[in-house]
């Protein structure tokens, strides 16, 4: 069921977000932030908080940027102080969360010694993770396949334990992946809170302890069901790299990661963004776990219909980016949604239009529709109608993961019910309709191929702009959904910092990494 | 047919059948006795003829009802109490004129939606020029100056606003209210302007689909508005709250 679209056009929009993503790298590279360096102590096993509920880790990066001493990383400080020590990491940090020991002070050991014991601690974190890797892609072997495509819901109560039920209930009514919606201040928060939580807002704290008891639940439901059951987290907000670390150390397979989101709709500053994003994106490559993109936000404000573009502009830009930082682009979840108004004639029509253009631009990118949310009101038996024919445009144009929409989408954060009839029209038209797009076609001279061959134009002609302009002027200027953002404006900035020279992170050297592959496969 | 009946009750296919629908969940897996509970809330919501037409199993010890049955309760039309009244709508012309020549002065707006609630697409239907429902925005309006602070405003950041910007009118929006996220913000916004003593200066309005005027009185705010809300009925209420207040 193709469309006719130039494939030549799609090559140079492709160019022109590759040349647009690789200013962005040039300009990072030799940045980092505390959210990056905080995630690197955690992935090297340092957890929990002080006594003023502190995390550790934040206690380490707060320590040594008081005293200046920032620009040399984390994992100096930490190597430094291991062996002038002979502490453990863990011990290392608890002392400094106590305020007992003193960072910056002890001696400075032989340069040699450091880049040694860091490459050392890093290649045995990674064998750690990637042993951890091995067995989560083994329990999902050992289960039946999910069948495409697959059907990914929500749950938001701000308890963890009442997520867990619901999540677990959802899995059993044919859920393939389950997301635990974050509670509404968290993006902003420059900290990941510790431990179990049961009181957020519109959402659940993302914690590694939230993650861990998800996690379980889900296992426990996938082998009863015979059926892996995908756990979801947003990997965003001023703790992004921290997320992504955490996700990788609780065996996470979807996170949500855009790299505009942030700054467009929570005002992030965007190299700190940026920054973030491009090492949770490499952390999560290594992982081959699977990212989810945010476009569908973009048209939440605007005219949906006239500015859809501005969706595929993104999709590109993401999918660059995220190459650049390492990823394949069968991780690469594309994120995109119609919000039509419902009042446009053949809504329908533009919407299955618009689906498979993005198929067809991103064939091996694990692209997720989202549903109709803006146009939905109270009338939940209309907000139903509204859903099924979403989820037939869903099966028809074979999108990979599908965020199902709730009838109840205009009133509250999902209930058990609404979930639940959501799953049941779902899986309906998945089996109704499965084999819709291998027989029917569009007229190579219908709407439908005006209408993509106009996107596709209105796609390049942005995106050479855009590369023209550089993404930093472009975000000024308000290329996107017409929101401004200055380059030095915004949240988090003042956590950026550039690597010194004792700089050390070798999570990022390919030599690290494959030995500890080698190691993993070892043993 | 105009004749005014005065008492109501609800219309399934005939005029006072009472028919009812009614679903929800049961934290119980699906069996006879689930069934005969989901009955019994019917039952005790005061419904007759129950039917249960649907019950489902949810999984994880859940299931689900769908019921119908019919109510005798029916209302008398005269004795309905409005809690939102519905005030005659001035229109675009008639509110510049009001506050040019009866007010003699431009009334400055501050808006803004508070706490960690990122939600702007409510408030700026009401405030940008653009508006809603093809009704311009207060932006449009000579008689306005609109301050929109925009999303995510910390409550003193408004305070601090209003002051400096001399406000007349502080607009609010809330949609966030899940675990009543709203309250928290609503009340400590009234409660600052009350302790820094300019609350009285101030017309304090508040909106959001999920807001119950009721209890946005209560925690101190001039009027609310609820979904649907429309430029026009903003600008009207404002119009005729200051009047009434420089008398
Ligand atoms: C668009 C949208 C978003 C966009 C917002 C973009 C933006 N810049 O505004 C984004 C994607 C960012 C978003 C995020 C979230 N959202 Co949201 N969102 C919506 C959605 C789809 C539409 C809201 C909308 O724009 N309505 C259109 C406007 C015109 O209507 P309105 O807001 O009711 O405004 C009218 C009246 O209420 C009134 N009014 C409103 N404000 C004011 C103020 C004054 C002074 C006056 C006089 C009148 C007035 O006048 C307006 C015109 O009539 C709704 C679902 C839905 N269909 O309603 C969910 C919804 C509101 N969101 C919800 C939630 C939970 C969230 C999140 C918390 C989810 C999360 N955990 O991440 C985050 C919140 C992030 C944050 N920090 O706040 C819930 C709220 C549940 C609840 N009852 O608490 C909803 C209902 C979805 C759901 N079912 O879960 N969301």
């Amino acid at each position: 069921m193709r469309l006719p679209i130039s494939s030549e056009q799609v090559r140079h929009c492709r160019k022109l977000a590759a040349s647009i993503a690789q200013e962005v790298k040039a300009e990072i590279s030799p940045l980092s932030t505390v959210s990056v360096e905080r995630s690197l102590l955690r992935l090297v096993g340092i957890e929990g908080s002080n006594q003023e509920s502190v995390p550790l880790v934040n206690c380490f990066i707060d320590q040594i940027t008081g005293q200046r001493a920032l620009e040399d990383g984390a994992l100096y400080w930490l190597s430094n102080t291991i062996l002038a020590t002979g502490e453990s990491p863990q011990g290392i940090a608890e002392r400094v969360g106590a305020g007992s020991l003193d960072l910056v002070r002890l001696p400075r050991q032989p340069r040699r010694a450091i880049e040694d014991l860091c490459r050392q601690i890093v290649q045995d974190a990674l064998v750690t993770l990637f042993g951890k890797q091995r067995q989560r892609r083994e329990m999902e072997e050992s289960l039946a396949r999910a069948p495409s495509p697959w059907l990914y819901v929500i749950v938001a109560t701000g308890n963890i334990y009442d997520d867990i039920e619901q999540a677990k209930a959802a899995a059993e009514q044919g859920a393939d992946a389950v997301a635990v919606i974050r509670s509404t201040a968290q993006s902003l928060l420059d900290y990941v809170p510790e431990g179990i939580t049961t009181e957020g807002f519109g959402g659940t704290f993302a914690t590694g302890a939230n993650y861990r008891l998800m996690r379980g639940a889900l296992d426990e439901v996938s082998r009863r069901s015979n059926r892996y059951v995908r756990q979801v987290n947003y990997c965003s907000g001023l703790c992004m790299a921290e997320i992504a670390a955490l996700g990788v150390l609780e065996g996470l397979d979807i996170l949500v990661n855009d790299a505009l989101y942030g700054i467009l709709f929570r005002d992030l500053n965007m190299i700190r963004t940026m920054v973030d994003q491009h090492f949770s994106r490499y952390l999560l490559g290594l992982f081959d776990t699977i990212i989810v993109t945010g476009e569908d936000n973009l048209i939440k404000t605007i005219d949906a219909y006239e500015e859809y573009s501005i969706v595929l502009v993104s999709q590109f830009i993401n999918e660059q980016l995220a190459k650049n930082a390492g990823m394949r682009e069968e991780r690469i979840g594309l994120g995109h949604a119609a919000e039509l108004d419902p009042a446009l004639q053949d809504s329908f029509l533009k919407e299955l239009v618009q689906a498979q253009l993005v198929r067809q631009l991103f064939p091996r990118s694990p692209v997720k529709f989202m549903p109709p949310t803006r146009y939905k009101s109270g009338n939940i038996f209309f907000a139903h109608a509204l859903d099924t024919l979403f989820n037939l445009v869903s099966v028809w144009t074979d999108q990979a993961i599908v965020l199902l929409g709730m009838p109840t989408e205009a009133i509250h954060t999902p209930y058990l019910q609404d979930r639940y009839l959501s799953l049941e029209s779902a899986l309906h038209v998945r089996r109704a309709a499965g084999s819709l797009g291998r027989e029917l076609r569009f007229l190579p001279n219908g709407q439908g191929a005006a209408r993509a061959r106009q996107l596709l134009a209105k796609t390049e002609e942005s995106l050479t702009r855009i590369s023209e302009d550089g993404l930093w002027n472009s975000l000024a200027s308000g290329a996107f959904s017409a929101i401004r953002r200055t380059r030095k404006g915004g949240r988090g900035y003042d956590g950026v910092f550039r690597k010194g020279q004792f700089y050390q992170n070798p999570f990022l050297s390919r030599e690290i990494v494959r030995r500890a592959r080698r190691e993993t496969a070892a043993t | 047919m105009s004749e005014r009946r005065s008492f109501i009750r609800p219309y399934g296919d005939r005029l006072n059948d009472g028919a009812v629908q009614l679903s929800f969940s049961l934290p119980m897996s699906l069996s006879a006795r689930s069934r005969e509970a989901a009955k019994s809330i019917a039952g005790r919501l005061g419904l007759d003829q129950i039917r249960l037409v649907s019950a489902l199993d949810l999984g994880n010890g859940f299931s689900f009802y769908i019921l119908y049955g019919t109510t005798m309760v029916e209302i008398d039309d005269q004795a309905i109490h409005l809690t939102e009244v519905e005030r005659p709508l001035l229109d675009f012309w008639r509110i510049n004129q009001l506050l040019e020549f009866e007010l003699k002065k431009r009334v400055t707006v501050v808006g803004a939606t508070i706490g960690t609630d990122a939600h702007t697409v409510g408030l700026d239907a009401i405030l940008n020029a653009k508006g809603f429902g093809g009704e311009s925005g207060l932006e449009r309006y000579p008689q306005f100056r609109v301050v929109n602070l925009g999303a995510q405003v910390p409550p003193d950041e408004v305070l601090e606003a209003a002051r400096e910007q001399r406000a007349d009118v502080v607009l609010v929006s809330q949609v966030v209210t899940q675990r009543n996220a709203h309250l928290e913000n609503l009340s400590l916004l009234a409660e600052m302007l009350e302790a820094e003593g300019i609350r009285q200066d101030l017309l304090l309005i508040c909106g959001g689909p999920y807001i119950d005027s009721q209890v946005a009185l209560e925690v101190g705010f001039d009027a609310a508005f609820g979904p649907g809300t429309t430029p026009l009925a903003v600008a009207s209420l404002i119009v005729e709250e200051l009047l009434r207040k420089a008398q």
